[in-house]
């Protein structure tokens, strides 16, 4: 009897196996997740979770009797009443004491756990950051040591032996130094033969061959300095992708919760996926009203205040905030804002001003989403009015900017119009 | 029986609930003295291995095989083990055994040292003998060489995915896994002779020609030939190509028009590992029954000998009495009939009546009754029989009384189902054979028939489904199956449901191939 441990070997073989499941299952889990979505609270989005898809798509048909029609005998355990030629009802719906369901396992769903891994890569699925062409690199992080081949001098802690024997046998080779068993084996055919007395006629030439390989034997060394290589190393600044994010939301009194939360499930989302996109990222919040402000996240979503709308104030915050702490050229920069639209009159010409000159070019993309109320009416042509700010917006909007705007009334929209936004844009953005 | 140990010299070989290495071995050879020495089984040698329960669901989601090949459909049962595990809705077997030699046995890392007691008495002795010595293992299984085999086909098949692409191979796989289980021979077939043996029966009836050579026979003119012995052509065709063939996947791979040859290769994996699980599905009873029997009786003499406590004595019982549990019909954990219960329950009544036998078993088993050789006439039943010739043969009134069987006769064309038999003096028969044709899989499995093809025609694969008792095949499944079979032939594929007895079409499917394999 043998007792082997194998808990040492890495488990998760079915790891594979479990892939492949997913790679064939992909365009009905994605729907599963997109459904498990709208039901999830934003900030718990990137967990993983229990989603079940329909068992149409990941079955595994074989020939067997249906389990209707025909004659067929069960035999049963347990019975208590029943004597021979009882009747009995037929159980509705093949349940109760009929021994017909299989396994136990429903065949029309399929449930199952996705790591969180798994469950982000299909929420996020197809989406692209525009213009990541800047990703900065940045020597804040530490430089790493990379190997990079060997070279012929070095400190003597870093000699690579395998490559110095390789090198050595080679010229050993090469110069046909004789080796230690060749040498040895004449030395006794040497012996032998003195030892049965042959003549000397035989034996001087084999010492002179012999005196001759001892020679070349210490001429040619085993290891010469020229045999040696050192690992050598090369200093390699990691590439640091970091990302700001600019959070700008109206809080005036004309945004109601609805609209907040609308914003809030929005801005998650992007941080969600700046997150995934970029090693280090920030998140700066700035609301306004009439006044901006920079605050920590539970005032930007919480606190209320009132007051008329005016957006260049937190335009100008923000750039302000960006020239104090993110030099341009160490940082992506995004932003987001989001608003319901109003926006003082005599402003909009300062706000486009703003944006077009200080913020649009150092950007790497600015999302404007406009919150409407839950119980907008779908939109009749003509009582559709845009709002003040979007028509603003809507000047200096073009194919060239890195700027989009969208509209959302419901909740549910929200990840549709993120989606929208972020989509994979072959060949636009270069 | 040798001279026990009494109790109060012996030292329990462990207390509380942890265990290592030499303990295993301390244990293994307690178990060992018992099984081999007292109860006379006869292994292979065991192969203990050591498992964490993330190995044993990967395990579980092979079909139990640790080295199997790689394919989506096990990703999808891990991952459904897993998300039952997890919520506790399922426990995790404590052990896998594998037939081969040496029989591996899979042991968890998380059970306590009574479990794995029980464990390597239940697979180690109980399934291990079982394997060794059954006939139907014996004829079906080479535990020998098992292992290499699996690691070959894993081998070959993630070759072919580089080759071939993964694609190619996940469809050509499913297509195969849909046909497993009729991918099994189910009788010995004939074995195409090797040349020597072909000579030599060529020399013998020339021989025997020779011997019998009269030259009068060349003047009687022969009529036969020339009419009524000639087969016709299509019987002819239908001979030079074996048919009818049960097997379809054999059938495929020595004939398909379009095949290539790695997937031919490929067909024939599957189709050797289908039938290396065969006789594990015409033996679960008994498999289960053999082993729940061992462990009981090993933990029994263990405990009795003062090897073990009385606490892991108890632990071992509650955990023995919930797999041996038999829930009635009516009862909401009801699923169907526990092999290892009936298993069980069988294997002591058989002991029982060898011993203390009453005069109705003297009446039913006048062969064994009374014999005062359980444990060899067990030996003797575990090699001969598997589950449906077992139960036919060696359940008892007194088990059917038991367990309460009764039968009951589902007619479509009746209003209500009809108690047909219970377990009374009129019904032991009865209840007795329907449950061994419940346990019979070639009734179980649907009775499918390749048994026409015209390959110089337009080579459409005609099958049939001998339609038993008016059960039909599951006609969704049935389509999806055969639309994988016709990508597997490359041409057009024609299921025919004929009725058992008036050779009457019930029903007929049709698939034609949409991405055919092969070139």
């Amino acid at each position: 009897m043998h007792i082997i441990d194998r808990r040492l070997n890495p488990g998760g073989k079915s790891l594979s196996n479990r892939q492949r499941f997913m790679r064939r299952a992909r365009a009905a889990v994605r729907n599963a997740v997109k459904e498990a979505s709208k039901g999830r609270n934003i900030r718990d989005m990137d967990q993983g979770g229990e989603v079940s898809i329909p068992a149409g798509d990941v079955s595994e048909p074989v020939f067997r009797q249906s389990s209707e029609g025909g004659k067929r005998d069960h035999v049963l355990p347990g019975n208590k009443e029943y004597v021979e030629g009882d009747s009995i009802a037929r159980p509705q719906g093949g349940g109760g004491g009929r021994g017909a369901s299989a396994d136990g396992m429903g065949e029309d769903e399929f449930r199952f756990v996705l790591s969180q891994e798994e469950f982000l890569d299909l929420f996020l699925e197809d989406l692209e950051l525009p213009n990541l062409a800047k990703r900065q690199v940045t020597g804040e992080g530490a430089p790493a040591w990379r190997r990079a081949g060997f070279r012929s001098y070095g400190s003597p802690s870093a000699i690579s032996i395998p490559r110095t024997l390789r090198h050595s046998l080679a010229r050993r080779i090469a110069l046909k130094r004789p080796g230690r068993g060749e040498i040895a084996a004449l030395q006794e055919e040497i012996e032998r033969l003195e030892k049965e007395g042959a003549d000397e006629a035989t034996l001087a030439p084999l010492r002179e061959e012999l005196e001759r390989r001892t020679r070349r034997a210490t001429v040619i060394p085993y290891v010469d300095p020229l045999d040696v290589r050192y690992r050598r190393y090369e200093q390699e600044p990691t590439p640091i992708a970091k990302a700001v994010m600019f959070c700008l939301m109206d809080v005036s009194g004309s945004m109601d919760e609805h609209m907040k939360d609308l914003s809030k499930r929005f801005f998650s989302l992007l941080y969600l996926f700046l997150k995934r996109r970029y090693e280090h990222v920030e998140v700066v919040f700035i609301r306004h009203a009439h006044m901006a402000q920079e605050v920590d996240e539970e005032t930007f979503f919480h606190s209320r205040e009132t007051g008329g709308t005016v957006v260049s104030t937190a335009l100008a915050e923000m750039v302000k905030i960006l020239q104090e702490r993110y030099p341009l050229e160490s940082w992506n920069i995004y932003a987001a804002q989001s608003s319901d639209g109003d926006n003082t009159a005599s402003d909009n010409p300062r706000s486009l001003a703003l944006l077009t000159e200080s913020i649009l070019p150092v950007v790497q993309y600015y999302a404007y989403l406009e919150v409407g109320s839950d119980d907008a009416q779908p939109a009749m042509p003509g009582t559709d009015r845009p709002t003040n700010l979007w028509r603003a917006y809507e000047l200096i909007v073009g194919p060239k900017v890195p700027m989009s705007m969208r509209k959302v009334n419901h909740r549910r929209d929200i990840y549709p119009v993120f989606r929208e936004l972020f989509q994979r844009q072959e060949a636009v953005t270069v | 029986m040798s001279a026990l140990v009494t109790p109060q010299e012996a030292q329990p070989i462990f207390t509380g609930l942890d265990w290592d290495f030499t303990l295993i071995d301390k244990i293994y050879a307690e178990v060992e003295k018992i099984g081999l020495g007292e109860m006379g089984l006869d292994v292979y040698p065991n192969q203990i291995e050591v498992i964490t329960s993330e190995q044993m669901l990967d395990a579980y989601s092979s079909i139990g095989m640790p080295l199997f090949y790689q394919h989506w459909s096990f990703g999808k049962h891990f991952a459904r083990d897993e998300a039952l595990y997890r919520k506790g809705y399922q426990g995790l077997a404590y052990e896998i055994v594998i037939n081969s030699n040496p029989c591996l046995v899979y042991i968890m890392e998380e059970n306590t040292a009574t479990m794995q007691a029980l464990v390597i008495a239940h697979a180690g002795m109980g399934h291990n003998h079982f394997f060794k010595n059954n006939h139907v293992f014996k004829q079906w299984t080479d535990a020998d060489g098992i292992m290499d085999y699996l690691a070959f086909a894993k081998d070959y098949i993630s070759k072919c995915e580089e080759r071939y692409g993964h694609e190619e191979v996940e469809r050509l796989l499913d297509a195969a896994h849909a046909l497993m289980n009729q991918g099994v021979h189910r009788s010995p077939r004939k074995r195409a002779m090797d040349l020597r043996s072909e000579q030599k029966r060529e020399m013998e009836r020339r021989e025997h020609g020779e011997r019998l050579f009269n030259d009068l026979w060349r003047t009687v003119p022969n009529q036969r030939r020339r009419k009524g012995m000639r087969l016709n052509d299509e019987e002819r065709r239908r001979a030079l190509l074996g048919l009818p063939e049960e097997n379809l996947l054999y059938f495929l791979e020595k004939t398909s028009p379009r095949l290539l040859p790695w997937q031919r290769e490929v067909l024939r994996i599957v189709r050797l590992i289908a039938q290396y699980f065969y006789p594990q599905r015409q033996t679960k009873v008994m498999n289960e029954g053999c082993a729940t029997f061992t462990h009981h009786r090993i933990m029994n003499r263990l405990h009795e000998k003062g090897l073990i406590t009385d606490g892991s004595f108890m632990e071992f019982l509650h955990s023995h009495s919930n797999v041996v549990l038999q829930p009635g019909f009516d009862d909401r954990r009801y699923s169907g009939i526990n092999p290892y219960a009936l298993g069980f329950a069988m294997m002591q009544d058989i002991e029982r009546i060898c011993k203390e036998p009453t005069d109705e078993d003297r009446r039913w088993f006048p062969d064994i009754a009374g014999n005062n050789e359980g444990y060899a006439t067990l030996r003797e039943i575990w090699a001969n029989y598997r589950d449906e010739s077992f139960i036919s043969q060696w359940l008892s009134p007194n088990l059917i009384r038991k367990f309460g069987f009764f039968t009951l006769r589902d007619d479509e064309d009746e209003d209500e189902l009809l108690v047909s038999h219970i377990h009374d003096e009129r019904g032991y028969r009865e209840v007795r054979r329907a449950l061994s044709r419940q346990h019979d899989l070639s009734r179980r499995d649907p009775d499918i028939h390749i048994v026409d093809v015209d390959l110089a025609g337009d080579r459409r694969l005609d099958l049939t489904h001998r339609v038993h008792d008016g059960v039909t095949l599951h006609e969704d499944e049935a389509d999806r199956v055969l639309r994988r079979l016709a990508d597997l032939w490359g041409y057009e594929v024609r299921l025919t449901e004929l009725d058992e007895d008036e050779d009457e079409v019930i029903a007929t499917h049709d698939a034609e191939p949409k991405r055919p394999f092969g070139g």
